[in-house]
């Protein structure tokens, strides 16, 4: 399916869209006001990236310094150059570890490296234990959002899910059910504390690894996270190399932009730090702890034009303010990672040729790094990313002459002004057969609003206009200083398809130099949309 | 930005758009520009700054034209004003992006960077001016392009300048900040996503029961405008230009 397509069934979908809308305006107004309470938050912000630009500039270090914390902790490291490396790591731990059941709890990385196919094909039941991605994974469906997956859903979706997966609980209706939200979360929790309890393995994703000390951050409002990371006998935890910080203080830092940029929420509700396995003491607690160091792709990107991109920290929050994600939702991207940051790390990371074309779906309105907890200069890199695939593709031809031929005409002004008449021919032409249509690549603008024309006469021939008006009245002036006569100048003819403009309004066209008449539009070369036009 | 000294001369990049669909606000303009005691010189050669190849990714053909603009430019002197605020943008972020390998270049874009403003920033933070004398009788909304709120920062002068505008009520618009869906070539590539952004957006300038939603981009104004005809609403968009010109087209 192309984006195009992608695009217009999520256009056409009227229950996503009310999902979205209500998203938009929803997590705006909790991110705004848990942020704006924040004292300094702009300085806040500014050391957020501070931390994350320290630790992508000596991530080497950085990664073998956490390497030697986890491993003094009693855990283990395990280095996944690609995405089967890194599934092949989980596999064979788990295997060890001789459980069927894995518990999982919520993790882009894994998402990425399609971990639940392969556990899957090898064998092993996975669960989901984060409770939107329980619900996905109930129905067959993907991740629609990096912080909210289920986002595309309503409750009464989750209720039909929940009715059909689950069955419906004794002497309840199908429509009692969809509207009993504690009663939805209560099947959800039954089913799921019974996989916490029996699984052998809990897989975990990482929002930060501490490199002073080795622990593992993870943030979370359902509390699973805390018991995939603390109720199986193994651990295995999976992060992406970038996701590292150099220090305690700079994860408290780090903590307090995510949560806000997130959700909205001051501090989530569970916020655990993990530093290896159970020790001797500990009453409980897994015998097994793994990190797992996920490359795949992210090395080759520093240093590189997107570098920037390896900044963020997966809280969404350019997704919940991204004019475009809010009228296609994550599933029109087509990839693990949605939205104006999903565009950027998507290519880098899955390849420009196949995803590049994910960067066209913005307008570069700013809204996403406005809102970056960390600053990503989105739009710039989303404007490196279309020339990276542009690079990667050759580009369409249509594109490619036009901007060619554009580029031509507007270093060399006689042609820019040719180009300019041609135009203004060319749209008058046109609309001689009625409203204007344009054609070719250009007709999506007329599908959705009328085109004004080209003006008969542009701006720089009414200047000239005024500068020889000007001019001949100065001169005029001199010759009648010596000889009394006088002569007069005007350019009411210039410039017009023949028919005389009607005298504007007494005080409404101050500003025009010749009385507003140079355009076909007053001019009446368009009678059949001049009526409408604005 | 720290405010140019006073100047009796500017010069005036009037932007393709403008030049092309609707010479009138270059127009109405130069009339605010002169009502100010503000001589305008027009440089003859100038053409586009190349932000639609840039926005599009293509770069070399995005620095050709912007280096077209630099030679035009810095062989002038005094305030560069034009009435957009993407362009100023273009010219302040997108030149520095463009040249930044170029460091002779970059010096130059610096330095035609420093002297160039959109029209309202121009009126209220170097000429100090919020009230040049103009009127409209009638509701007005106001939207802020992005490149001009976002990309410029400059989320205050128009505003200031829209108040002093005798006769009138100025009235927000909801969603305000919220993109329009023009976005350059992505209004062509994208067709569908930014039609139903422009709908979004004459949708909430229409319920504001405005005469006109007033803009400093002529992008923006030429897709909300071209919508809200579409639509066959009574409310116009036009640019700040044209109601501190008091030319407001009737």
């Amino acid at each position: 399916m192309t984006l195009t397509t992608r695009i217009e069934l999520a256009l056409h979908n009227p229950h996503l869209q009310r999902a979205l809308d209500a998203n938009y305006t929803r997590s705006q107004e909790k991110r705004n006001i848990s942020m704006g309470a924040l004292p300094d938050s702009a300085l806040v912000r500014d050391r957020a990236r501070a931390i994350r630009l320290e630790a992508l500039r000596n991530l080497d270090q950085y990664l073998v310094q956490l390497e030697t914390q986890v491993t003094a902790c009693g855990g283990v490291v395990h280095w996944a150059a690609s995405a089967q490396d890194a599934s092949a790591i989980v596999a064979r731990i788990a295997k060890a570890a001789r459980s069927r059941l894995v518990a999982k709890s919520k993790s882009m990385v894994s998402e990425e490296i399609h971990l639940n196919k392969r556990l899957q094909a090898d064998g092993f039941e996975v669960v989901e234990t984060d409770l939107g991605e329980y619900i996905l994974q109930l129905r067959g469906d993907v991740p629609s959002h990096i912080v909210a997956p289920a986002i595309h859903l309503t409750r009464a979706d989750v209720a039909e899910t929940f009715e059909q997966q689950l069955g419906l609980p004794a002497g309840v209706t199908p429509a009692q059910l969809a509207t009993d939200i504690p009663l939805l979360t209560s099947m959800a929790r039954t089913a799921l504390r019974k996989v916490f309890i029996e699984a052998g393995v809990g897989v975990s994703g990482v929002n930060f690894a501490v490199a002073e000390t080795g622990a593992l951050c993870l943030v979370s409002n359902e509390g699973n996270g805390r018991l995939v990371t603390s109720l199986p006998r193994v651990h295995i935890a999976l992060m992406g190399i970038e996701r590292v910080v150099p220090t305690m203080a700079d994860l408290e830092v780090m903590l307090r932009v995510l949560s806000r940029s997130a959700t909205g929420q001051n501090i989530t509700c569970y916020t655990s730090v993990v530093c290896g396995p159970r020790r001797a003491q500990e009453p409980d607690g897994p015998t097994e702890l793994h990190l797992v160091l996920v490359d795949n792709g992210r090395a080759a990107m520093l240093g590189g034009e997107l570098a920037e991109a390896l900044l963020c920290i997966r809280c969404g929050a350019c997704l919940n303010v991204c004019p475009v994600y809010r009228e296609i939702g994550g599933h029109a991207y087509g990839s693990v990672y949605p939205g104006p940051i999903g565009a950027l790390v998507t290519p880098a990371l899955g390849g420009m040729r196949e995803f590049g074309e994910l960067a066209q779906a913005s307008s570069l309105c700013g809204a996403c790094q406005e809102v970056c907890p960390v600053r990503i200069d989105i739009p710039t890199m989303l404007i490196k990313t279309r020339t990276l695939h542009l690079a990667a593709t050759g580009g369409a031809p249509v594109w490619n002459a036009g901007l060619k031929m554009w580029s031509w005409a507007m270093r060399a002004p006689w042609m820019y002004q040719l180009g300019l008449r041609m135009a203004a021919w060319g749209a008058a032409l046109l609309a001689t057969a009625g409203p204007l249509r344009l054609p070719g690549p250009l007709a999506g603008w007329t599908d959705h609003r009328e085109f004004p024309g080209i003006a008969s006469t542009s701006f720089r021939a009414r200047w000239a206009a005024r500068q020889r008006s000007q001019n001949a009245k100065a001169s005029a002036a001199a010759s009648a200083r010596i000889d009394g006569s006088s002569s007069s100048a005007g350019c009411g003819a210039r410039g017009n398809a023949g028919a005389p403009a009607a005298q504007p309004a007494s005080g409404q066209r101050a500003a025009a130099f010749c009385g507003g008449a140079h355009s076909a539009r007053a001019a009446g070369a368009r009678p059949a949309a001049n009526a409408a036009r604005v | 930005m720290p405010p140019l000294k006073p100047t009796q001369t500017v010069q005036l990049f009037v932007t393709c758009m403008v030049d092309a669909v609707r010479p009138e606000i270059g127009e109405a303009t130069v009339a605010v520009l002169e009502a100010q005691g503000v001589k305008v010189e027009f440089p003859a050669a100038q053409t586009c700054c190349g932000q639609p190849a840039y926005n599009a990714g293509y770069r070399s053909e995005a620095r050709a034209v912007a280096a077209h603009f630099l030679n035009v430019f810095d062989a002038t002197s005094g305030p560069v004003v034009t009435p957009s605020g993407s362009c100023a943008a273009m010219v302040h972020h997108g030149f520095a992006d463009l040249f930044g390998d170029d460091p002779v270049q970059l010096r130059r874009a610096q330095a035609v960077a420093a002297r160039t403003r959109e029209l309202s920033q121009f009126l209220v933070h170097d000429l100090k001016v919020t009230n040049v004398g103009a009127s409209f009788n009638g509701r007005i909304t106001y939207h802020p392009s992005c490149h001009q709120l976002r990309g410029l920062g400059e989320g205050t002068a128009p505003l200031a300048l829209l108040e002093q505008v005798a006769g009138s009520e100025l009235v927000p618009l909801a969603g305000a900040e919220e993109c329009c869906g023009f976005g350059g070539l992505f209004s062509v590539k994208l067709p569908q996503v930014s039609g139903e952004m422009v709908a979004r957006k004459t949708a909430n300038i229409d319920a504001t029961g405005a005469a006109v939603c007033v803009t400093c981009d002529a992008g923006c104004l030429m897709n909300i405008a071209g919508r809200l005809q579409r639509e066959q609403k009574a409310v116009r968009c036009v640019h700040l230009a044209e109601v501190l010109a008091g030319s407001v087209p009737a």
